[in-house]
């Protein structure tokens, strides 16, 4: 995975609760294996049935059309766990989410595509957001994962918290597999007890087989 | 007291294999189950990076989600899913992972499957790439719905690396009322703790509702756990589980049986056991739910109305109004005598044998409303197995409902079936979010008995009153 150590771009307001990925994402298995991204997302709001395009909403806006930072509401990502949630918003560019809470499943999902999730909350999420309205894309908001700051137009920088593991993870580039296999012999440990110990667990057989 | 232990706790610890050098800990995963939407991305990412899956034997893969519903269905039935299936097919083979393919006696929705064989088991960690793996906690097993890149990650290393959760119990008191079941007191306990209410916390459930419920119930309880933002719910096994899961195809039999039910007596929580939060919630005078709006925790009884907005936090007004609007409401509406298009009974919340005998009994010397269309969708071919041989089909389909094949079907309507834009659609299914089951289409939430009386009735009406039981 790519490091990440912040974020300079357009910042979107779609300041909504509960945001999900099922509208974030809609599956459409007409569209294969591997659909665009970028089309599907938020597809039912941005798009009519017929596909022309949904003027006033914010994605579609011109300002909006390659944001790097979404700022909504609370709950962002609950629903589905579907990772291409992520993957569109990765697909237009937006590598940095913040939202007064966000979805367990989604920030684990953000975080293995060095997409920054962010909770900002109280007075703090009150000023991003009205700051992020009044600059209407006009002008660059910056996110410093080292300095663990929010810079844009309108105001003083926003200081936010991270999970010291999540911010190691995105700022070193991990690689969550190779991290994970420094641990296969701790691993294979753990099978050869639970085997001795509780081996229904380590057996799953079909008896009737 | 000192050293007293959840039975949250005690599963983590005893499936902690390490910590990570980035603080996160590694817990193994027992059952890993896949379905035909996410894992195909997650086989191929895998063989591109040259690696094997870890455990083949503990990993199983189910044919659910884009598989048609209709009788004699091939792969092609449902012809924008067949790459799926055949992608799930293939990646499956290659690792050689057990596949539940279409014709296979025991295919179904993974979450219904893995605890009616007996692969899943009380103290065990169960994984699955979609977020109702929590459903199987009702048999006291942990388990975690996840990503496309952890399922990756769990295939290759047979761990999840996570942030321990913190520890939230929900104690359910009192007694139901006839007609009332799981999935009422699920959408109750949304509603009293919201939408991301349990976000950060697994969930036990405790209390005598919960003692008092079958496994088939806590297996409904626990699928909902989801909709209130946590990953994991689960319920301390007992004697009901243990005299479930005996003699299940999979589970441990003889010897082991014995060692197992030894291990798993010492499973649920120690008197004292701290809990970050806990809530207490009276289910006494509980009526039939069902959803007004567009997430789960928009809910209210059978006889309720839709909220006044007046009555709604002022932070909420502007997403309620934009709920009802989408549901087709006006303010203050009341739900019972609305007309309904459509009825779906299936998915993995209220697809199981009980729950298709309650919908029957409803169902039984009656007929579905003309104009309407309903749908009954067996949990997995055993369930369906199971209700033929009691003749639940035939009274099904004597009152005019459709009997499917089992899957998904219109719970993510990922399958192709869905309703038309604005029908209204009573569902036994766990999301009522705008076009889930198609564009435009209003999905109220309902357990299976409201269902099933809503197909006869054609309107939304109390099952008790249909019955002459109120
Ligand atoms: S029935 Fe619905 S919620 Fe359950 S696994 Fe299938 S799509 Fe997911």
């Amino acid at each position: 995975m790519q490091s990440l150590t912040h974020v300079t771009g357009v910042a979107v307001p779609m300041i909504e609760d509960d945001l999900n990925t099922d509208q974030m994402a809609p599956l459409q298995l007409a569209k294969g294996l591997k659909p665009d991204y970028a089309d599907l997302l938020f597809k039912r709001r941005r798009q009519n049935p017929d596909g022309s395009l949904i003027a006033d909403y914010v994605l579609n806006q011109p300002q909006f059309t390659a944001p790097s930072i979404l700022v909504a509401g609370s709950n962002f990502g609950c629903g589905s766990s579907r990772e291409s949630a992520v993957w569109c918003l990765y697909a237009v560019g937006i590598r940095c989410v913040i939202a007064r809470s966000i979805a367990d499943i989604f920030r684990e999902n953000c975080l293995q595509n060095g997409v920054l999730p962010i909770e900002l909350d109280g007075a703090a999420m009150d000023g991003l957001q009205q700051r992020v309205l009044a600059a209407n894309g006009a002008a660059h908001f910056n996110v410093d994962l080292e300095a663990q700051t929010i810079d844009g137009p309108g105001g003083e920088a926003i200081g936010f918290d991270v999970r010291a593991s999540d911010k190691l993870r995105l700022i070193e580039g991990l690689d969550e597999i190779g991290l994970t296999m420094k641990h296969a012999s701790e691993i294979r440990a753990w099978e050869a007890q639970t085997l001795a110990d509780t081996p229904w667990l380590q057996q799953a057989r079909d008896k009737r087989a | 007291m000192q050293g007293a232990k959840t039975l949250f706790d005690k599963i983590w610890s005893q499936h902690l294999v390490g910590r990570r050098v980035d603080g996160r800990e590694l817990i193994y995963i027992d059952r890993h189950v896949l379905h035909d939407l996410h894992a195909p991305h997650a086989f191929e990412k895998l063989a591109n990076a040259g690696r094997a899956v870890s455990r083949p034997d503990l990993t199983f893969s189910m044919q659910d989600h884009s598989v048609s519903v209709l009788p004699g269905r091939t792969d092609d039935t449902y012809a924008e899913g067949a790459a799926f299936v055949r992608a799930m097919r293939e990646g499956s083979k290659r690792n050689n992972v057990r596949v539940f393919d279409l014709g296979d006696p025991e295919q179904g929705i993974s979450h219904v499957v893995a605890p009616e064989l007996g692969m899943v088991l009380p103290g065990a960690t169960h994984a699955v790439p979609d977020s109702h793996a929590c459903t199987v906690g009702g048999l006291g097993a942990l388990a975690f719905g996840c990503g496309t890149t952890e399922l990756e990650h769990i295939l290759a290393t047979q761990v999840i690396a996570l942030s321990r959760p913190k520890r939230l119990r929900v104690n359910l008191e009192g007694k139901l009322k006839p007609y009332v079941a799981a999935k009422d007191v699920a959408l109750h306990i949304i509603a009293h703790l919201g939408v991301s209410g349990g976000a950060g916390y697994a969930i036990e459930y405790a209390g005598p509702v919960v003692r008092a419920m079958s496994i088939e119930s806590r297996l409904t309880l626990c699928n909902l756990t989801i909709e209130m933002g946590s990953r994991s719910g689960l319920v301390a096994p007992d004697d009901t589980t243990f005299q479930w899961l005996a003699g299940r195809p999979w589970a441990p039999e003889g010897a082991q049986w014995d060692a197992a039910l030894a291990h798993w007596r010492t499973l649920p929580s120690d008197e004292g056991a701290f809990y970050d939060r806990e809530v207490t919630i009276d289910c006494t005078q509980l009526d039939p739910q069902i959803t007004w709006g567009t997430e789960p925790s928009q809910v209210t009884g059978v006889g309720g109305r839709a909220p006044e907005l007046d009555d709604v936090e002022p932070t909420r007004r502007a997403a309620t109004q934009k709920a009802l609007a989408y549901m087709g409401l006006s303010p203050g509406a009341a739900l019972e005598g609305l007309a309904v298009d459509r009825v779906f009974i299936g998915s993995c919340t209220n697809s199981r044998l009980p729950d298709l005998e309650i919908a029957a009994a409803i169902a039984k010397g009656r007929k579905v409303a003309p104009g309407l269309v309903a749908m009954v969708v067996p949990g997995s071919s055993t369930v369906k197995r199971q209700a033929e041989a009691r003749g639940l089909d035939k009274i099904f389909t004597d009152a005019g409902f459709m009997w499917g094949e089992s899957g998904c079907s219109m719970c993510a309507s990922t399958n192709g079936d869905t309703a038309a834009p604005q029908e209204r659609v009573l569902s036994t299914t766990n999301r009522n979010f705008e076009n889930r089951q198609g564009r435009g289409v209003r999905t109220h939430l309902v357990g299976p008995a409201l269902a099933a009386a809503a197909a006869i009735a054609g309107k939304i009406v109390d099952v008790r009153k249909l019955t002459g039981e109120a």
